[in-house]
Order: structure tokens, then sequence, then C-alpha cells
């Protein structure tokens, strides 16, 4: 086998002094970016990049990959500590992370979630030593319908997982599209709803909505209960560790479920965090106790950490291969191949095998070093919760401010903040779910552009989405989950036949 | 941030600098006290936010700053933010925006209101070029044999983004010649060469940087570059094929022509020290072997201006954008 003996010497590679002492630093770094909402790993990769610059491309490649995966690590923390998603990807780790957190879980729900990363980045790494450039030939077939089928799949897989009322669910939903279509529509190169504001022309920034939606409106609801955390306080064991990991086996099927939706997800690409929802959607339909999702389960933990981490490592490997970046991160990655004078793509794999082939090492080595020092630090960070609830409230706010100014250096991003705390809190008290609005806010321009981009290429005819296998496939997925409640409902009526609970309505 | 005032002190302090310190920046009269911020009108991963990323590594790697160097990426509204920006930081010699045709185009198209008489030029660093591609497998060996069968039939040409320049060359072709050409807008170029390679597209217009590895593999195929003269590299890029072997729209019989400008500009009302002290940097990051690899390896176009030549060369090119956008019909 060729690709282990290059693996060997990418191991040679990574296992210099410098090296190693480059991923630590990396991983440390992009745990700490991971946790402030806003400063995501693209941004965090941006600034540091000019300083790689005299570094020979490997050690620069090693340091910002780290920062990857410790951004990828680091972003589960805030999200089940606060309900503050740190990056846009853990948003779904909110779902039922926070309210384990709640229950006096947290190390078990932050254990969980470590481990959960690394497994699915586990599979993308290993997918990615042995069958790159048949992937990688794969992805080519996605043109703008296969992708539109993609994204199509993800909210149909969203609707009908959904708990509240349905109709309540597609009203958030459309509200996200509403925000979503602000700003420079990309297809005719025109400004919409800006109403000429200037600040408008941004249109609403999936993270500022999101620290918003879910961290204001968080503190908000804390503040009307009496000004302290929900729920017990976390019972800190360095044993939970050993406790939660005997116990994850149990779940492999879902893992490794979770594990190939992330990589087909990250190929194609849609990215981590579609990929994290889908997964937590899957999760929540194959489930025996689907209700009972949102209430602290651990497997709701489980599938979205390990669909986003295998999302955001098979991510690299379009770009690696194509020149194609599968995210907003390895957008900057790829910027900083070309400033090392190395040129993505194709050649790539040709012509630099060292670089190559000392980056998929150093994923297997930063990923397995990332999880060392997350799960050491698990007592540390549970222990935050301790801190009384009017302290750490206040410091939650001034961190979410950064990281809302963050995304686009923007003060209007602050105030925009503040009104999506209230509209998040409003939402809340009423009942209508916060993630079907998310999802469509984060994939709504992006459905849409592939849409008119489809309709494009057909000149107007609709049977572009069904003129292939691959196409057609995908969008009949996307239709038999959309209409799984009628289909389980229809069932249910049949006389004589009683299908367990509509619990997916 | 203190405009007007600001600049004033920063000059006694430059002054005040030039008595203690060496010769060199003695010279130099005025040199930034703060922090500059480098504004790129467009995302992070893009041939300008790469470009932009690369003198700020430049920068610091050979010292020839004192103070840091900043980017902020103000992609919003195709680049309306960080122009808008620059133009309300009036008299702050802190801040340097680098250009794209969007400089042109945004403001035509969207009808938000700046244009680069807003801001003060600083140098033309380079010119990025246009090269026509099409799928390796394809029937098509030259441009015109091309375009004789985008008469026959409509061919889809990507490209990124929307009453850009990809979309007026695209236009160009079309009316130049009669050819069908259905212009479909992605958000990256990297993306376009990759839909051109995976077939959902007949062609692009992609700038060499964005689709030459693809080029190398095999996969695509060059047939005209949109300049008056053929490219400088002459390295052989493929078995057969240099830069220099791709012919230009005009010997191919295809009567378009079209460069995108690669600019430095600072905020309006700066001092003609503080343009200088920019200038002179530039000048400084142009020498240096790193910038030499990226213009080579992206087959640049390294004309460069300053000064008058700049500011005429720029009123040219905004008529012409304005009579391209005019006959395309983009004008907002």
């Amino acid at each position: 086998m060729e690709e282990l003996g290059l693996l060997m010497q990418g191991f040679a590679v990574v296992m210099e002094p410098q090296n190693l002492l480059l991923m630590l630093v990396g991983i440390a770094l992009g745990v700490l970016i991971g946790v402030l909402p806003g400063l995501g790993g693209a941004n965090g990769i941006a600034i540091l990049l000019p300083l790689t610059f005299a570094m020979p491309p490997v050690s620069a490649i090693i340091m910002l990959s780290c920062i990857y995966w410790g951004a990828l690590f680091g972003g589960a923390i805030t999200s089940i500590l606060f309900n503050i998603p740190g990056e846009p990807w853990s948003v779904a780790t909110t779902f039922d992370g926070y309210p384990m957190a709640q229950q006096g879980k947290a190390a078990e729900a932050l254990t969980a979630a470590f481990t959960s990363s690394f497994v699915g980045a586990f599979v993308a790494i290993v997918m990615i030593t042995f069958i790159a450039p048949v992937i990688a030939g794969f992805a080519l077939r996605f043109g703008p319908p296969e992708f539109f089928a993609v994204m199509f799949l993800s909210f149909a897989s969203f609707i009908g997982m959904s708990k509240g009322p349905a109709l309540k669910t597609v009203c958030a939903m459309m509200l996200g599209f509403l925000l979503a279509a602000v700003g420079m529509d990309t297809v005719t190169g025109q400004l919409r709803m800006t109403f000429g504001s200037t600040e408008m022309i941004r249109g609403f920034d999936f993270l500022v909505a999101v620290i918003g939606l879910f961290g204001i409106s968080e503190i908000l609801c804390s503040i009307e209960d009496g000004l302290r955390f929900k729920g017990e306080r976390a019972k800190i064991d360095a044993k939970v560790v050993l406790k939660v990991w005997a116990t994850l086996p149990r779940h492999w099927w879902l893992a490794l479920r979770s594990s190939l939706i992330g990589c087909w997800m990250g190929i194609t690409p849609a990215g981590a965090t579609p990929a994290s929802f889908m997964s937590y959607g899957v999760a929540r339909r194959m489930s025996k106790n689907g209700a009972s999702f949102g209430k602290g389960r651990i497997e709701g933990v489980i599938a979205p950490e390990t669909a986003a981490h295998a999302a955001g490592t098979s991510a690299l490997l379009p770009m690696l291969t194509l020149g194609v970046p599968g995210s907003p991160t390895a957008a900057v990655l790829l910027g900083g191949l070309i400033m090392w004078g190395l040129q993505p793509g194709p050649m790539l794999f040709v012509e630099q095998k060292d670089f190559v082939w000392g980056l998929i090492a150093s994923m297997y080595l930063g990923n397995v070093v990332g999880l060392i020092v997350v799960l050491v630090a698990v007592p540390w960070f549970a222990a935050i919760l301790r801190v009384p609830f009017s302290i750490i409230a206040a410091i939650i706010l001034v961190v979410c401010a950064i990281g809302a100014f963050t995304v686009s250096n923007a003060e209007f991003d602050i105030t925009l903040m503040l009104l999506f705390g209230i509209i998040g809190y409003v939402l809340k008290k009423l009942d209508y779910p916060l993630a079907p609005l998310v999802l469509a806010l984060v994939l709504g321009d992006r459905a849409e552009e592939a849409f008119r981009q489809s309709l494009l290429i057909s000149q107007g005819s609709l049977g572009v989405f069904f003129s292939n296998w691959l196409v057609s496939g995908i969008m009949a997925m996307g239709f038999a989950l959309l209409l799984w409640p009628a289909i389980t409902w229809v069932l249910g009526r049949l006389p004589g036949r009683r299908i367990r609970g509509p619990a997916t309505a | 941030m203190p405009p007007a005032g600001c600049s004033r002190r920063s000059l006694l302090i430059g002054a005040g600098a030039a008595a203690l310190a060496s010769p060199a920046i003695a010279q130099k009269g005025w040199e930034p006290t703060r922090p500059v911020q480098f504004i790129v009108p467009a995302g992070t991963g893009g041939g300008a936010d790469q470009m932009a990323r690369v003198i700020q590594g430049i920068v610091s790697k050979h010292k020839l700053m004192r103070q840091p160097m900043v980017v902020v990426n103000k992609a919003g509204g195709a680049g309306a933010e960080g122009f808008l920006e620059a133009k309300g930081a009036r008299g702050n010699p802190h801040m340097i925006v680098i250009t794209l045709s969007n400089l042109f185009t945004t403001p035509m198209a969207t009808g938000v209101p700046f244009s680069w008489q807003d801001l003060t030029p600083v140098a033309m660093l380079a010119l990025d070029e246009f090269v026509l591609w099409v799928n390796a497998e394809s029937p098509w060996k030259t441009a015109a044999e091309f375009v004789e069968a985008a008469k026959r039939e409509r061919l889809k040409l990507g490209g990124t983004g929307s009453k850009q320049e990809d979309q007026i060359i695209a236009v160009a072709i079309g009316k130049a010649t009669g050819a069908q050409l259905t212009y479909v807008p992605y958000r990256g170029g990297g993306e376009v060469a990759v839909q051109l390679v995976g077939k959902h597209v007949e062609a692009t217009v992609n700038n060499p940087i964005e689709a030459v590895t693809h080029w190398r593999s095999g996969a695509l195929r060059p047939l005209c570059v949109f300049d008056s003269q053929r490219l400088s590299g002459t390295e052989k890029m493929t078995e057969t094929m240099a830069w220099s072997d791709i012919p230009t729209a005009k010997e191919a019989g295809l009567d378009v022509e079209y460069l995108m400008l690669r600019g430095i500009f600072m905020p309006a009302g700066v001092q003609p020290a503080q343009v200088a002290f920019y200038e002179n940097l530039l000048e400084k990051v142009r020498e240096t072997p790193d910038w030499r690899e990226l213009m080579q390896q992206g087959a640049f176009n390294t004309t460069s201006m300053t000064g008058d030549a700049f500011r005429a060369w720029l009123t040219k090119e905004e008529a012409r954008h304005r009579t391209l956008m005019q006959e395309a019909g983009f004008l907002a």
C-alpha cells in the first residue's frame, strides 16, 4: 500500500519537535477561538495567516489546521454550558447539550461532544488517506441542481423532525429565509431589502443572529427565572470521562451514520453546519424515543458533533484535490496555500507529496492531541458553571458583543445582536422553534442561489432536478423525509394497524 | 476616528522620529503612527484577499513598516461596504484599500453612491488577466470554433459574481460575435473552474491563477487571453504549452479585451507625504522575490502606475466600464 508508506513519511515530518510545538500552540489557540462566539475558525486563521509567511509550508499548515481542529472542539463548550454556540456548526449541539448541563450533566455532555468530534474526524481522515482521488472525482458531479438537492434534503430532514406544531416550524423557517434574502443578490447583482441603508448592505450575518437568538435570549430567560442557572450544579469528577466512555460503544451505529453524513456534506461541499443539523434530524427520526430529544439526550450531542467534525475535516479534501474550499475556513487555508507558493488542486498530490502527507499525518496527530487537551480541561470548563450567575452573565454579554463585532468589524452588528436577543426571547415565550429559523438563515441564500443557477442552466425547466440518477435520488430522499410524518399518519389510520406515536409530527 | 487633527499630530511625530532616527526614515517624511487598516472589499480567500494578505505578509516579513498592517474584509454588497467605509474615513492616513474591478462595476450596477474619485489613488500593483477556458474533452480547439458552436446553439458560461468583470466579458463576446451565451454566476473563481471540470458549464473566463492547476492536470484547455499582448511566462506549464503559447483574443479572431485592476487607494483628503509613504512602501513590496513569485504564479500583467498616469488610466477605464455596462444593460 503506497499510501501507508507515504503516511509514515508524513509522520516523520510531523514528529519534528518544532512541528509538534506548533501543533500544541495551534490547538490551544483554536480552542480559545472556538470558545469565543463570532471569532470563528475562518477569522482566526485569517488573522494568523501572515505570521506563517516565513515558515516552511508544512509547519504553517500544521499550525493553521490545528487551529481549525481546536476551533471544532472548542465550539461545543459554550453551546453546552451556556446555550451559546461558539461556532455555527455547534448550534445543533445546544439542543440536547444545554439541557444536559441544566440537569447537572455538563461534564458528561462535554466528554461526549469531544469524544464524538474525535470519532467523526477520525473517520473522515481515514477516508481522506485511502480514497481521496475517488472522492474528488465524485465531487465533480455536483453542479447547481445537485447542490440544491442536498440543501433541500437538509431542510426536509428538519421539517419532519421538528417537535412543535408544524405551522410554527414553517413560520420560523420562512422568517429565516426572509432574513437570508437581505443584502446582495448574487444572481442578479442587485441589492435587496436594504431600504437604502448602508448597514443593511451586508445582510444579516448568521453568526450575529445566532449569538443574539441563543445567547442573549437565554440570558434574558435566566434573568426572568431569578438570576441563577437552572438545574443543579455540575458535580465535577475526573472519572466522569471514563464513565461516559464506557457507555459510548453502545452508540456505534449512530456515530458511524453521523460520520458518513458529515463526510458526505463536507465533500459535496455543503459544510459542517448543515451536516450537524441533518445528522441531528436523522438521529431523532431514527431513534425509538424521538420525542425525548431536546430534553437532554446524549445521542443529541453525539450526532451533531460527530457529523460536524467529520464534515469539517473532509471539507479539506475538495480544497486539496480540486482547489475548491468546502467551508469558509478551508477558503482561508486555500489562500494560505497560494501564499506559501503552493498551487492547490489536482497537481498538489503529485508534486507536493511531503506537504500533503505531512498535512494528513498532522490531522491524525492533531486530533489525538486535541482530544487529550480538551478532555483534560473538561472539569475546568464544567467548573465555570459554579461562578455566580450575576458575574458570569455580564462576562457572557461582553464576549457575545465582541463576537458579534468581530464577524464583520461593524458596531451596528452589536445592536443587531441585542435585537435578535429580544426576538429570540419573544419567540421562545411564544413557543416558536428557533432551529428552523437558524437553518434557513444559514442555508437560505445558498439554496436560493443553487436553485436559480439550476434554472438558468436548464432555461427555466424544473426537470433539471430530476435529470440524472444522482440529483433525482437526493430529491426523492428529500421528499420521503418531508412527507414522512404524513406517511406515518396515514399508515397509523389504516384499519387494524397502529404505529407507535405520531412523535415527529 | 479623528481625521484631520490626527494626521497633523502624526506628521509632527513623524518629523520628530525623522530627526532622531536613521536617514532612511528621514527621507520618508511621514510614517504611520497607528496600525494600518488594509480593507479588502471582497470575501476571504478570493484573489484580492490573497493579494492583500501576501502584501501584509511581505511587509511584516521584510519589516518594511514599523506599525502592523491589519487586513479587514468588508465584502458586503459586492464590496460596496468596504468602499463606503473608505469614503467615510476622509483624511485618515491609516487606511488603505485594495480594489478590483468592482471599484467601477459595483456603483454602476447597484447605484450605491461612490466612485474612485471619492478615494485617493496610490498605485496600480498589477493587472489581472482573463483567459477563455473550455473543458479539455470538448471539441473546441480554438476560440473561433467555440464561437461558431455558440452561434449554432446556446452555451453556458460560468463566472464569478453578477454584473461584474466575468459577465461583462461574456456579454462582450456575445456582442462582438453574435455567440449565444447563458451566463451562470457563482461565488468564487475556484468554484467556477471546478464546475467547468465537472462539465456543468461549457466555458469560463477564469483568471490564470484560478484555473492553472486544472490546466496542468489536463482537465481544461485555454483558448485565448483577453489582452492585447500574450502572457509573458515562457516556462512550460503542461507538456506542450506555456502561458505565452495562448493566443490573444485578437489573434484568435475575437475582438474583446479586458484586464482587471489590482490597485491600492487611500481615503480622500490625505497629505501628499502620506501618499508618498505608501507609494514607497508598495514599491519595496514589488521588489521582493515573494511578490515576483506571486506575479509569476498568477501570470499577472505586471504593469504598475502611480500619480497622474494612474489617474488618467482610471478616468479612461471608468468611461470604458460605463460603456460596457450600458451596452450590457447593467446600469442601475
